[in-house]
């Protein structure tokens, strides 16, 4: 009896200890505290090719840490990335170990209840597959097998309750795609952007994208959520908005060897502000 | 069983924000119940092979061959030398490239899975101490009462599986049940080579429904009850085998 009561104290203390972070208020100091520090720490992904990746000699290069850099650049305080993974980002971000995510991270309902994702949007990505040559012509083949996919990715629960694939899921992209390279799944699902760029680099050479993405999604920026109706969400809105209009984008796009992507396009023509009164 | 914690979980989660999913949506839930049962399996099939290790490896440290207990010590220093996470790697990424395998046009079924090499590396890893473990409790043996069994005629095995064996087991049972305890919360390692259990399948849910405090919860009380279950097993275990009068 006596161990069944200090279990369920056990329980009730942890219950308690994890409840207790729950409540949160508005608060406003995050963009005040980045220039007293002098420090901008941006959460990026740290293996995702072109968007977020180790250069040979090991500092963190590539379109996500060149948009950290503007946003650094305009506070005029440094840039320190810290790399995330995707299954622990939005963690990082509410215990403030890092102030901003650029992440590659895709803009869901149920991520908004937890961070603070920004409008507009900076890029936009669905899911698709990498496979062999010839061994998948369409999404139903992959029913009923092994398919690789990265722990903490939405895609995954796509692939098994839309096409009834069994996903086995690994931390990292690496050894996902690793297993992939081994044959211990058929595909790997995954962002097409970040596929088309592996498939472009010349390592998969006898690997193919066979499928259409199903659906495409938006990735936003995500501040802190308490933060985001103030101050620092205001100026990261802000700051997104120029990246489309100023074509900050579409020269990243360029820079990094990226597939020019429509949707980019589109929304750089949107976001310009017809202020041809000034000439009248 | 959901149907009927449904419609309270779903208040719960409108209500006060505390989003225990796989108590109310079907897919976590599947996904839940299946972890669980895979740990389960898991522990189970670990412990199982590192008792087998263990009684093997120590029997083989009294051998008279020399060559045989340089094996077992080298097999000692080997794998409880080395963390448990860069085993299990090694096995599933580095011996699971050359071990036989299946083609099924575009992937290999694999003669040993992820769920075969789990129970291998960890059960191998909780080996190495369970021969430690074991050979401490024949050690504390008295050499008389082997003495006595060799002057009635037991041959050396037989003096290890009818006498030493046995009294060791009682000596070393409760340095015993903290490597088993210790080898079931090592199994939730084994999510790093993707095996469904339920560290695994925890994070696949609060990563698709972003409520780490509420999983971390779930699998913190998880563990807590099942290792307390199997602690509770093992001291029944030594109070059914306790000698009358014997290292009491």
């Amino acid at each position: 009896m006596i161990t069944l009561k200090t279990l369920l104290g056990t329980i009730a203390i942890t219950a308690l200890t994890a409840t207790a972070s729950f409540a949160q208020d508005v608060v406003n100091d995050r963009f005040k505290e980045v220039l007293e520090r002098g420090v901008l720490r941006v959460g990026v992904q740290g293996a995702f090719k072109p968007w977020a990746f180790r250069a040979p000699e090991g500092t963190i290069q590539g379109i996500e840490v060149d948009l950290a850099q503007t946003v650094a650049d305009r506070m005029g305080v440094t840039l320190e990335t810290v790399v995330i993974s995707s299954a622990n980002r939005m963690e990082f971000l509410q215990q403030g170990k890092v102030d901003l995510l650029i992440g590659a991270m895709s803009d869901r309902p149920d991520r908004r209840k937890v961070v603070g994702i920004i409008e507009p949007a900076y890029w936009t990505s669905g899911p698709t597959l990498m496979a062999k040559e010839g061994v998948i012509s369409s999404w139903d083949d992959i029913k009923g097998k092994p398919v690789c996919g990265k722990q903490g990715v939405f895609y995954n629960k796509i692939a098994e309750v839309e096409f009834g694939a069994n996903v086995v899921a690994f931390g990292g992209n690496t050894e996902a795609k690793e297993a992939l390279r081994s044959g211990k799944c058929l595909a790997w699902v995954y962002d097409d952007t970040s596929i088309a760029a592996d498939i472009a680099s010349g390592e998969w050479d006898g690997y193919e994208m066979p499928v259409d993405t199903v659906f495409s999604n938006p990735w936003g920026v995500a501040v802190p959520l308490e933060e985001k109706d103030g101050i620092w969400g205001a100026f990261m809105s802000g700051m997104a908005y120029n990246w489309h209009k100023d074509g900050t984008l579409i020269e990243l796009e360029k820079k990094w060897g990226v597939k020019a992507s429509p949707w980019l396009a589109a929304l750089h023509e949107q976001l310009q502000y017809d202020n041809s009164y000034l000439d009248n | 069983m959901l149907d009927l914690i449904a419609p309270f979980f779903e208040r719960l989660y409108d209500t006060t924000g505390l989003n225990f999913s796989p108590f109310y949506n079907s897919y976590d839930w599947g996904r839940l119940v299946e972890g669980m049962w895979v740990s389960v399996k898991l522990i189970t099939a670990i412990i199982a092979v590192s008792l087998v290790i263990g009684v093997i490896g120590a029997g083989a440290q009294t051998s008279r061959l020399r060559i045989i207990r340089w094996m077992v010590s080298a097999y000692i220093e080997i794998f409880r030398n080395t963390p448990p996470i860069v085993q299990l790697l090694f096995f599933y990424f580095g011996l699971g490239a050359i071990t036989p395998q299946v083609d099924m046009g575009g992937w290999y079924e694999p003669a040993i899975g992820s769920f075969g090499w789990a129970v291998i590396a960890i059960g191998i890893f909780g080996g190495s101490y369970n021969v430690e473990i074991f050979r401490s409790g024949i050690e504390a043996v008295p050499a008389s009462t082997k003495e006595a069994a060799e002057s009635l005629g037991f041959s050396g095995f037989k003096i290890f599986v009818y006498v030493t064996f046995p009294l060791a087991l009682r000596i070393c049972l409760p340095a015993l049940t903290n490597n088993i305890v210790s080898l079931a919360k090592t199994s939730s390692l084994a999510y790093v080579i993707a095996v469904p259990e339920i560290t695994y399948s925890l994070s696949g849910i609060w990563s698709d429904s972003v409520n780490v405090p509420e999983m971390m919860l779930l699998l913190f009380g998880y563990y807590i009850v099942l290792i307390a279950i199997i602690a509770r097993i093992m001291t029944m275990i030594e109070r059914k085998i306790a000698l009358p009068g014997y290292g009491q």
